[in-house]
């Protein structure tokens, strides 16, 4: 299966990877995910709205653009917004080729509808790269049409005609009519093909590259109803849920008689539910007329549970087997290339190192919730889903119906970062409406979402490394250590074997062990990527130390010759890597300024999503171990064009400091198969005082454009901790950081 | 239990629970949906409201205890000068990313610059350090209120306007 292909699969975020066999597989499925992503692109389908489907005056000449008489332009944005600015990215680019002004345009969220718009989720940074052509070749559509039309009611050839913020003019003639005027015409002309219509030259482009502020914005700041969470149904009931606290946990007994007799309760009840930790798991419901009297209710809950196997699971018994299978080979080979033993007996300097990084939670501000209606074999659900399909997919199997039989309505959602590409909330609402035979609004509280999230796995990586006597790094031995059974992954705990410097170490190996885990996992902002870079851009920055070079000039030289190497999409390529490294190197001022003592300047570049990103993270380490960052330079190669300046620079910056906050402030622990932190207190985001600026630069080469959700999250980590080195000679091999080792 | 609250400037009759907090009176019974819920602990500030003119933590505050003061949500505050300054300066910086946690930062802001009409770094740092943004929009935040406080005019110590 090509990545390609994932991507139009609901599991392809999921990162449900099987263990390669050998190298030669790798290298298949290595060459088919090089070519796939960029290159076969689907085009939506422009379907023609059904007669009446556009309000009257209106007329709709694609899946995406209506323009009324009035000369106003709806365009529908496809993929859910969480706050990454899609709502008002994907209409800009459909608004760019149609050639309108931006004043004219006014953006509805589409309804889900596959035929007209393929998949439509937020997830994997995927959204630009997959409709940077679709999109805007769906306005190059549109404005030939309207062209057309034009042409045809002035009886002039359309090669005549051109077109400037909403109108069609004919220049020699001196005529002008608006969009608005000929729009009717025009949707009753044959859609021209996709491939072949004419795209402006970037050059001439007046709304990609400009700050478009969002569109929502100006309601979010006057608190108007957006979000999952403030959907109302007349007649609605709120429900609360309990499920069983340790994972896959299974309910003998509950006192749901004695609840029923609570004020303002109207039902209780027992949900046998499944097995499956991503869909409706074994729990209570207790549905009343308000959230709060069903919270209170709660409390009063008695439930006897049949724990299960995980609950002999625990954050310290991962430790002490990933402690044993440390002195052992690796289970499997994930890539073996030259003599690794050899070159390490020969090496000059033999480097060794243990790195950790714990399970972390998603916690987006909105906790999870859904508004659903189930009359008869049909349910209708409101709900901030990352991933609408795979939602309507799950809850039609739960309640046995007919997918065509769930409507889902896509709300603004209050951040996603991975966890709403999980559709358990929606599967407990409808299950609960149904039962209570009313429309439900399920609201969870913090400590339900803290502790039935889908987790960033923990991970263990057991390094040795050779330099040559002219530092060069000639061996890197690495033992990932990681979940699953069976050679499968566990969600989102695989490691790729092409991360860098694979292939640029003529020795190399990498193995991996696996242990069962009943904790469920998930992808969390920058998957993969915002763990495997703290431990490989720390230990490479371990070596530079080690070699005595600078460690940005030593990555440099490690990169070598610019060329691609395979990786994700298109491969990974070294002369873009080096483009951003060498971008800090000058904007950071980088080995320019002398700083005070316990103040140090880390780097790190990782390639994540598409998208390449260089850090560097200037921090401060008070003699009681606190940190303070004084400031992050980001550079960021997200190909030609980055299209909202604004959006990506707001973007760019919060994905650093999530990554400085997971870094400084962030453990989930398991205990007897539970989560051990329940709240803001235990398991903290960071707060404004731990905010560094961040400045924010983009190099723009000639290259596709790729989204921005992802990439600057992952070197911001590697970065501090490679800073603190600096600053005090301690290495973070551990997270999050433990500032009691950095007492002077 | 029934409540004569005034939101905003009007006056509404709930009938609640008296332990019900001040947050699910204004989402689930008013119908005011502009304040978030986000932690129900007074960990995050997304649910920050103003009584009697102080920021408080809505999921902290019964509705027993809101008394006769006066209630203003993020629906009311633009009808105050320190509130009309700061959602103005929030759409021009673009602080916005998810914008759950905003309202609550707005409200703080507000009861911020209403007391303090330029403050410092640190006096921001103080006010607002319990408002979370998941999405990290802290430095725009802080430019935002910045630029709202700048050469600001908020009348009479940003009092209501006339007819709020
Ligand atoms: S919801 Fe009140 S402080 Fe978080
Ligand atoms: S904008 Fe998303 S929590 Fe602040």
């Amino acid at each position: 299966m090509t990545l390609q292909d994932q991507s139009f699969q609901p599991q392809a975020l999921f990162n449900v990877a099987k263990l390669p066999t050998s190298r030669r597989a790798f290298l298949k499925a290595g060459a088919a995910a090089g070519g796939g992503l960029l290159l076969t692109l689907t085009v939506p389908l422009l379907v023609k709205a059904a007669a009446g489907a556009a309000s009257a005056g209106a007329s709709t000449l694609n899946a995406y653009v209506t323009i009324a008489a009035d000369n106003s332009v709806t365009i529908m944005s496809k993929n859910p917004e969480i706050g990454q600015g899609i709502k008002t990215m994907l209409p800009m680019l459909i608004a760019e080729e149609l050639d309108v002004a931006w004043s004219q345009v006014r953006i509805d969220q589409a309804p889900l509808d596959a035929a007209k718009y393929g998949r439509q989720f937020a997830g994997g940074s995927q959204a630009t790269p997959l409709n940077w052509e679709p999109c805007r070749r769906a306005g190059a559509a549109a404005r030939q049409m309207l062209i057309a039309a034009a042409a045809a009611q002035w009886n002039v050839p359309a090669s005549e005609c051109t077109t400037s913020e909403g109108r069609v003019l004919h220049q020699s003639s001196g005529r002008s009519v608006t969009y608005g005027a000929v729009a009717e015409r025009a949707s009753t002309l044959p859609v021209p093909d996709l491939a072949k219509v004419a795209v402006k030259d970037p050059k001439n482009y007046t709304i990609i590259g400009r700050s478009t502020p969002g569109y929502d914005s100006p309601k979010v700041v006057k608190g108007e109803p957006l979000f999952g969470i403030d959907h109302e149904v007349p007649g609605m009931l709120y429900a609360v849920f309990q499920k069983c606290p340790v994972f896959g946990g299974k309910v003998v007994t509950a006192n749901v008689n004695d609840l029923k007799k609570m004020t303002g309760v109207r039902d209780a009840f027992v949900v046998e539910g499944g097995s499956d930790l991503h869909g409706l798991m074994p729990g209570v419901a207790i549905v009343a007329d308000s959230w709060w009297r069903a919270s209170k209710a709660r409390e009063k809950l008695e439930v006897t549970w049949d724990e299960g196997a995980t609950a002999a699971q625990s954050s310290a018994g991962f430790a002490k087997q990933a402690a044993a299978f440390r002195g052992q080979a690796p289970q499997n080979s994930l890539r073996n290339d030259g003599d690794v033993a050899a070159a390490l007996s020969s090496a000059a300097q033999v480097v060794e190192a243990d790195y950790h990084y714990p399970f972390i939670a998603h916690a987006p501000l909105e906790p999870m919730n859904c508004t659903a209606h189930v009359e008869g074999v049909k349910v209708t659900l409101w709900a901030p889903t990352q991933n609408p399909g795979p939602g309507r997919t799950l809850v039609a199997k739960t309640l046995g119906l007919d997918e065509s039989k769930v409507i889902v309505n896509m709300t603004r959602c209050g951040g996603g970062f991975g966890r709403r590409l999980d559709s358990d909330f929606m599967a407990e609402a409808a299950w609960i409406s149904k039962v209570a035979g009313a429309p439900v609004k399920l609201v969870w509280n913090r400590t339900d979402d803290m502790q039935h999230d889908f987790y960033r796995p923990a991970g263990w990586h057991f390094f040795k490394a050779g330099l040559d006597a002219d530092g060069k790094l000639i061996a890197w031995q690495q033992h990932f250590v990681s979940f699953g059974k069976n050679g499968n992954y566990a969600r989102s705990a695989n490691m790729e074997s092409t991360i860098f410097p694979a292939g640029r170490v003529p020795n190399l190996s990498m193995g991996v062990s696996l242990m069962p885990l009943g904790v469920p996992t998930g992808p969390l902002r920058a998957p993969g990527s915002n763990a495997l870079a703290f431990v490989f851009q720390s230990f490479i920055d371990e070596l530079a130390h080690k070699a005595g070079k600078d460690p940005l000039q030593f990555q440099i030289d490690l990169l070598g010759k610019p060329e691609m190497l395979p990786g994700r999409g298109a491969g990974f390529h070294t002369g873009r890597a080096r483009g951003v490294m060498e971008k800090v190197r000058e904007v950071s001022g980088w080995g320019q300024r002398k700083l005070p003592e316990r103040t140090g300047m880390g780097v790190a570049f990782y390639y994540s999503h598409l998208g390449y990103f260089a850090e560097v993270v200037e921090a401060a380490v008070g003699n009681d171990g606190q940190i303070k960052i004084n400031k992050v330079w980001a550079v960021g190669d997200v190909g030609s064009h980055v299209i909202n300046p604004t959006a990506a620079e707001n973007m760019a910056q919060g994905g650093v400091l999530d990554g400085l906050g997971e870094a400084l402030n962030q453990k989930i622990t398991i205990d007897k198969g539970r989560v051990v932190e329940a709240n803001f207190d235990s398991f903290q985001p960071l707060r404004l005082t731990q905010a560094a600026p961040v400045e924010v630069h983009f190099v723009t080469t000639d290259n596709p454009p790729t989204g921005l959700g992802e990439p600057p999250l992952p070197p911001a980590i590697p970065a501090l901790c490679n800073a603190i080195f600096a600053a005090t000679g301690k290495r973070i091999r551990s997270l999050p950081i433990d500032t009691a080792l950095l007492k002077a | 239990m029934h409540y004569a609250l005034t939101i905003n400037g009007k006056s509404h009759d709930v009938d609640v629970d008296a332990d019900t907090p001040l947050l699910w009176v204004l989402r689930d019974a008013v119908k005011l949906k502009g304040t978030k819920f986000g932690c129900g602990a007074g960990l995050c500030g997304a649910c920050t409201v103003h009584i009697g003119g102080q920021a408080v933590r809505a999921c902290q505050t019964a509705v027993s205890d809101v008394g006769n003061h006066a209630v203003t949500t993020i629906e009311g505050i633009g009808e105050t000068a320190v509130g009309a300054r700061l959602q103005k300066a929030w759409l021009a910086v673009d602080v916005v990313q998810c914008g759950y946690c905003q309202a609550g930062q707005i409200m703080t802001a507000a009861a911020l610059l209403t007391q303090n009409k330029s403050p410092s770094d640190a006096d921001i740092d103080a006010a607002m350090d319990g408002n979370i943004c998941r999405c990290a929009t802290y430095s725009r935040i802080r430019q935002a209120i910045k630029q709202a406080a700048s050469g600001a005019d908020f009348g009479a110590n940003g009092q209501p306007r006339k007819g709020a």
